[in-house]
Protein backbone atom coordinates (compact mmCIF):
# COMPACT_ATOMS: atom_id res chain seq x y z
CA UNK A 1 0.00 0.00 0.00
CA UNK A 2 1.57 3.28 -1.07
CA UNK A 3 1.81 5.87 1.46
CA UNK A 4 -1.09 8.53 2.15
CA UNK A 5 -0.98 11.67 0.03
CA UNK A 6 -0.09 15.02 1.71
CA UNK A 7 -3.18 17.79 0.92
CA UNK A 8 -3.37 20.98 1.69
CA UNK A 9 -6.18 22.85 0.61
CA UNK A 10 -6.88 26.95 2.13
CA UNK A 11 -10.24 28.74 1.33
CA UNK A 12 -9.31 32.72 0.39
CA UNK A 13 -10.62 35.33 -1.33
CA UNK A 14 -13.93 32.71 -2.79
CA UNK A 15 -11.85 30.43 -4.17
CA UNK A 16 -9.93 27.20 -2.45
CA UNK A 17 -6.33 26.42 -3.59
CA UNK A 18 -5.47 22.93 -3.62
CA UNK A 19 -1.63 21.35 -3.12
CA UNK A 20 -0.99 17.47 -3.37
CA UNK A 21 1.46 15.76 -2.50
CA UNK A 22 1.52 12.02 -3.97
CA UNK A 23 3.99 9.38 -2.58
CA UNK A 24 5.04 7.51 -5.94
CA UNK A 25 7.59 6.09 -7.81
CA UNK A 26 6.57 7.19 -10.67
CA UNK A 27 8.97 4.41 -13.14
CA UNK A 28 9.40 4.94 -16.98
CA UNK A 29 9.82 2.04 -17.96
CA UNK A 30 12.95 3.36 -19.51
CA UNK A 31 15.79 2.81 -16.90
CA UNK A 32 17.84 0.00 -16.57
CA UNK A 33 18.70 -1.35 -12.95
CA UNK A 34 22.32 -2.32 -11.92
CA UNK A 35 22.31 -5.69 -13.91
CA UNK A 36 21.09 -3.86 -17.11
CA UNK A 37 17.50 -4.77 -16.86
CA UNK A 38 14.79 -2.61 -17.47
CA UNK A 39 12.65 -1.78 -14.61
CA UNK A 40 9.11 -2.10 -15.93
CA UNK A 41 6.92 1.13 -15.96
CA UNK A 42 4.99 1.73 -12.86
CA UNK A 43 3.00 5.42 -12.75
CA UNK A 44 0.40 7.14 -11.68
CA UNK A 45 -2.67 7.27 -14.39
CA UNK A 46 -5.47 8.82 -13.25
CA UNK A 47 -6.07 11.66 -10.79
CA UNK A 48 -8.89 13.08 -9.71
CA UNK A 49 -10.54 15.39 -6.66
CA UNK A 50 -13.70 15.51 -5.54
CA UNK A 51 -15.61 17.81 -3.00
CA UNK A 52 -19.08 17.27 -2.18
CA UNK A 53 -19.15 14.46 -4.80
CA UNK A 54 -18.67 17.11 -7.81
CA UNK A 55 -15.09 16.28 -9.75
CA UNK A 56 -12.73 19.66 -9.35
CA UNK A 57 -10.44 18.40 -11.01
CA UNK A 58 -9.60 15.03 -13.21
CA UNK A 59 -5.99 14.30 -15.04
CA UNK A 60 -4.39 11.65 -16.70
CA UNK A 61 -0.27 11.48 -16.55
CA UNK A 62 2.25 9.64 -18.55
CA UNK A 63 5.40 8.44 -16.61
CA UNK A 64 7.10 11.99 -17.65
CA UNK A 65 5.57 13.48 -14.35
CA UNK A 66 8.06 13.44 -11.61
CA UNK A 67 8.66 10.65 -8.80
CA UNK A 68 6.04 11.93 -5.64
CA UNK A 69 4.15 13.94 -7.93
CA UNK A 70 2.93 17.61 -6.97
CA UNK A 71 -0.32 19.21 -8.58
CA UNK A 72 -1.41 22.12 -7.83
CA UNK A 73 -5.19 23.80 -8.68
CA UNK A 74 -7.79 26.27 -7.43
CA UNK A 75 -11.31 26.09 -7.61
CA UNK A 76 -14.19 28.24 -6.69
CA UNK A 77 -17.19 27.72 -3.82
CA UNK A 78 -15.27 25.52 -1.44
CA UNK A 79 -16.40 25.97 1.97
CA UNK A 80 -13.85 26.24 5.06
CA UNK A 81 -14.35 23.29 7.67
CA UNK A 82 -15.43 21.17 4.29
CA UNK A 83 -13.66 17.89 3.02
CA UNK A 84 -12.13 17.81 0.11
CA UNK A 85 -11.11 14.04 -1.40
CA UNK A 86 -8.15 13.23 -3.87
CA UNK A 87 -7.90 9.94 -5.27
CA UNK A 88 -5.03 8.12 -7.74
CA UNK A 89 -4.78 4.79 -9.55
CA UNK A 90 -1.80 3.54 -11.26
CA UNK A 91 -0.92 1.66 -14.48
CA UNK A 92 -0.52 -1.63 -12.00
CA UNK A 93 -4.46 -0.96 -10.97
CA UNK A 94 -3.25 0.62 -7.11
CA UNK A 95 -5.50 2.94 -5.91
CA UNK A 96 -5.54 5.18 -2.84
CA UNK A 97 -7.93 8.10 -1.73
CA UNK A 98 -7.19 10.60 1.05
CA UNK A 99 -9.02 13.88 2.09
CA UNK A 100 -8.09 16.69 3.70
CA UNK A 101 -10.29 19.17 5.26
CA UNK A 102 -10.52 22.34 3.73
CA UNK A 103 -8.74 25.61 6.00
CA UNK B 1 -38.68 13.19 -32.44
CA UNK B 2 -39.19 12.59 -28.85
CA UNK B 3 -40.02 15.87 -27.23
CA UNK B 4 -39.25 15.00 -23.49
CA UNK B 5 -36.07 13.64 -24.63
CA UNK B 6 -35.17 17.19 -26.38
CA UNK B 7 -36.65 18.95 -23.14
CA UNK B 8 -34.09 16.75 -21.12
CA UNK B 9 -31.41 17.53 -23.09
CA UNK B 10 -32.04 20.88 -23.20
CA UNK B 11 -32.32 21.18 -19.21
CA UNK B 12 -28.56 19.39 -19.17
CA UNK B 13 -26.43 20.88 -21.63
CA UNK B 14 -24.82 23.12 -19.69
CA UNK B 15 -23.49 20.22 -17.81
CA UNK B 16 -23.92 17.43 -21.18
CA UNK B 17 -21.84 19.79 -23.57
CA UNK B 18 -19.21 19.71 -21.17
CA UNK B 19 -19.21 16.04 -19.89
CA UNK B 20 -19.39 15.55 -23.96
CA UNK B 21 -16.95 17.78 -25.05
CA UNK B 22 -15.45 19.40 -22.07
CA UNK B 23 -12.34 17.04 -21.82
CA UNK B 24 -10.94 16.24 -25.33
CA UNK B 25 -13.56 13.17 -24.79
CA UNK B 26 -10.64 12.01 -22.59
CA UNK B 27 -11.97 13.22 -19.48
CA UNK B 28 -14.97 12.33 -17.84
CA UNK B 29 -16.45 13.45 -14.38
CA UNK B 30 -16.34 10.77 -11.50
CA UNK B 31 -13.72 8.80 -10.00
CA UNK B 32 -9.95 8.39 -11.41
CA UNK B 33 -10.68 5.46 -13.62
CA UNK B 34 -7.19 4.08 -15.55
CA UNK B 35 -9.34 1.94 -17.76
CA UNK B 36 -10.12 5.84 -19.79
CA UNK B 37 -6.15 6.33 -19.68
CA UNK B 38 -5.72 7.41 -23.53
CA UNK B 39 -2.93 5.11 -23.82
CA UNK B 40 -2.45 5.66 -27.90
CA UNK B 41 -2.03 9.46 -26.60
CA UNK B 42 0.49 8.67 -24.29
CA UNK B 43 2.41 6.12 -26.21
CA UNK B 44 3.11 8.40 -29.67
CA UNK B 45 6.72 9.41 -30.14
CA UNK B 46 6.18 12.91 -31.67
CA UNK B 47 4.01 16.00 -30.33
CA UNK B 48 2.41 15.68 -33.87
CA UNK B 49 1.28 12.30 -33.30
CA UNK B 50 0.28 12.85 -29.79
CA UNK B 51 -1.59 15.79 -31.32
CA UNK B 52 -3.42 13.85 -33.27
CA UNK B 53 -4.12 11.15 -31.09
CA UNK B 54 -5.89 14.07 -28.91
CA UNK B 55 -7.69 15.32 -32.08
CA UNK B 56 -5.91 18.53 -31.74
CA UNK B 57 -4.29 18.00 -35.21
CA UNK B 58 -3.84 22.04 -35.80
CA UNK B 59 -4.12 24.45 -32.83
CA UNK B 60 -3.77 27.60 -32.80
CA UNK B 61 -1.31 29.96 -31.33
CA UNK B 62 -2.09 32.05 -28.37
CA UNK B 63 -0.76 33.89 -26.08
CA UNK B 64 -3.54 33.78 -23.69
CA UNK B 65 -1.96 30.73 -22.36
CA UNK B 66 1.13 31.42 -19.79
CA UNK B 67 3.50 28.10 -19.03
CA UNK B 68 5.28 29.32 -15.99
CA UNK B 69 9.06 27.28 -15.74
CA UNK B 70 12.57 27.96 -15.18
CA UNK B 71 14.33 29.06 -18.69
CA UNK B 72 17.12 26.56 -17.02
CA UNK B 73 16.03 24.10 -15.17
CA UNK B 74 19.02 22.34 -13.23
CA UNK B 75 17.44 19.22 -12.46
CA UNK B 76 15.55 17.52 -15.21
CA UNK B 77 14.06 14.96 -12.59
CA UNK B 78 11.97 17.78 -11.25
CA UNK B 79 11.13 20.81 -13.60
CA UNK B 80 8.20 22.74 -12.11
CA UNK B 81 5.62 24.29 -14.60
CA UNK B 82 2.78 25.76 -14.55
CA UNK B 83 -0.01 26.45 -17.22
CA UNK B 84 -2.69 29.30 -17.02
CA UNK B 85 -5.05 29.90 -19.78
CA UNK B 86 -7.03 32.81 -19.40
CA UNK B 87 -8.79 31.71 -22.79
CA UNK B 88 -12.79 31.59 -21.97
CA UNK B 89 -14.18 28.40 -21.44
CA UNK B 90 -11.16 26.43 -21.07
CA UNK B 91 -12.02 22.71 -20.60
CA UNK B 92 -8.65 21.20 -20.85
CA UNK B 93 -4.96 21.77 -20.16
CA UNK B 94 -2.74 19.10 -21.97
CA UNK B 95 1.34 19.35 -21.13
CA UNK B 96 3.49 18.13 -23.77
CA UNK B 97 7.19 18.03 -24.17
CA UNK B 98 8.83 17.87 -27.21
CA UNK B 99 12.07 15.69 -27.01
CA UNK B 100 10.71 13.27 -24.21
CA UNK B 101 10.14 10.17 -25.66
CA UNK B 102 6.56 9.98 -25.43
CA UNK B 103 5.95 13.68 -25.79
CA UNK B 104 2.36 13.44 -23.94
CA UNK B 105 3.20 14.25 -20.13
CA UNK B 106 -0.13 15.53 -18.59
CA UNK B 107 -3.77 16.29 -18.95
CA UNK B 108 -5.99 18.27 -16.65
CA UNK B 109 -9.63 18.50 -17.16
CA UNK B 110 -11.10 21.77 -16.07
CA UNK B 111 -14.93 21.51 -15.00
CA UNK B 112 -16.22 24.70 -14.50
CA UNK B 113 -15.92 26.76 -11.28
CA UNK B 114 -11.87 25.51 -11.69
CA UNK B 115 -10.02 27.69 -12.29
CA UNK B 116 -7.55 27.05 -15.87
CA UNK B 117 -4.42 26.80 -13.77
CA UNK B 118 -2.56 23.89 -12.86
CA UNK B 119 1.10 23.36 -11.60
CA UNK B 120 2.76 20.09 -11.48
CA UNK B 121 6.67 18.59 -11.31
CA UNK B 122 7.79 16.61 -14.98
CA UNK B 123 10.60 14.78 -15.87
CA UNK B 124 12.69 15.93 -18.92
CA UNK B 125 15.59 14.13 -20.69
CA UNK B 126 16.72 17.04 -22.11
CA UNK B 127 16.61 20.87 -23.20
CA UNK B 128 13.35 20.69 -25.02
CA UNK B 129 10.35 22.67 -26.00
CA UNK B 130 7.72 22.15 -24.07
CA UNK B 131 4.06 22.75 -25.26
CA UNK B 132 0.57 23.68 -23.60
CA UNK B 133 -2.42 22.80 -25.48
CA UNK B 134 -5.55 24.12 -24.19
CA UNK B 135 -8.83 23.25 -25.28
CA UNK B 136 -12.00 26.23 -25.05
CA UNK B 137 -14.89 26.03 -25.95
CA UNK B 138 -13.96 22.98 -28.40
CA UNK B 139 -11.43 24.44 -29.82
CA UNK B 140 -7.46 24.02 -29.65
CA UNK B 141 -5.01 26.64 -29.02
CA UNK B 142 -1.54 26.00 -28.26
CA UNK B 143 1.54 27.92 -26.73
CA UNK B 144 5.43 26.69 -26.00
CA UNK B 145 8.24 27.98 -24.20
CA UNK B 146 11.88 25.91 -24.47
CA UNK B 147 13.08 24.69 -21.04
CA UNK B 148 17.00 24.36 -20.81
CA UNK B 149 18.12 21.17 -19.02
CA UNK B 150 21.48 20.94 -17.59
CA UNK B 151 21.13 17.54 -16.10
CA UNK B 152 18.66 14.91 -17.74
CA UNK B 153 15.95 13.09 -15.87
CA UNK B 154 15.38 10.00 -17.42
CA UNK B 155 18.62 8.32 -16.97
CA UNK B 156 19.83 6.11 -14.76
Amino acid sequence: MADPMRIRAVARDGSVNVKVLMSHEMETGQRKDASGKLVPAHFIQSVSATYQGKTVLQAQWGPAVSKNPFLEFNFRGGQKGDKIAVTWEDNKGEKRTDESTIN
Amino acid sequence: MNVSRRKTLKAGSSVGLFVLLGVAGLLRPGAARAADWNKQAFEQKTVAEALRALGAQSPANSDAILIKAPEIAENGAVVPIAIESRLPGTQSITLLIEKNPQPLAASFGIPAGTEASVSTRVKMGQSSDVYALVQADGKYFVAKKEIKITLGGCGG
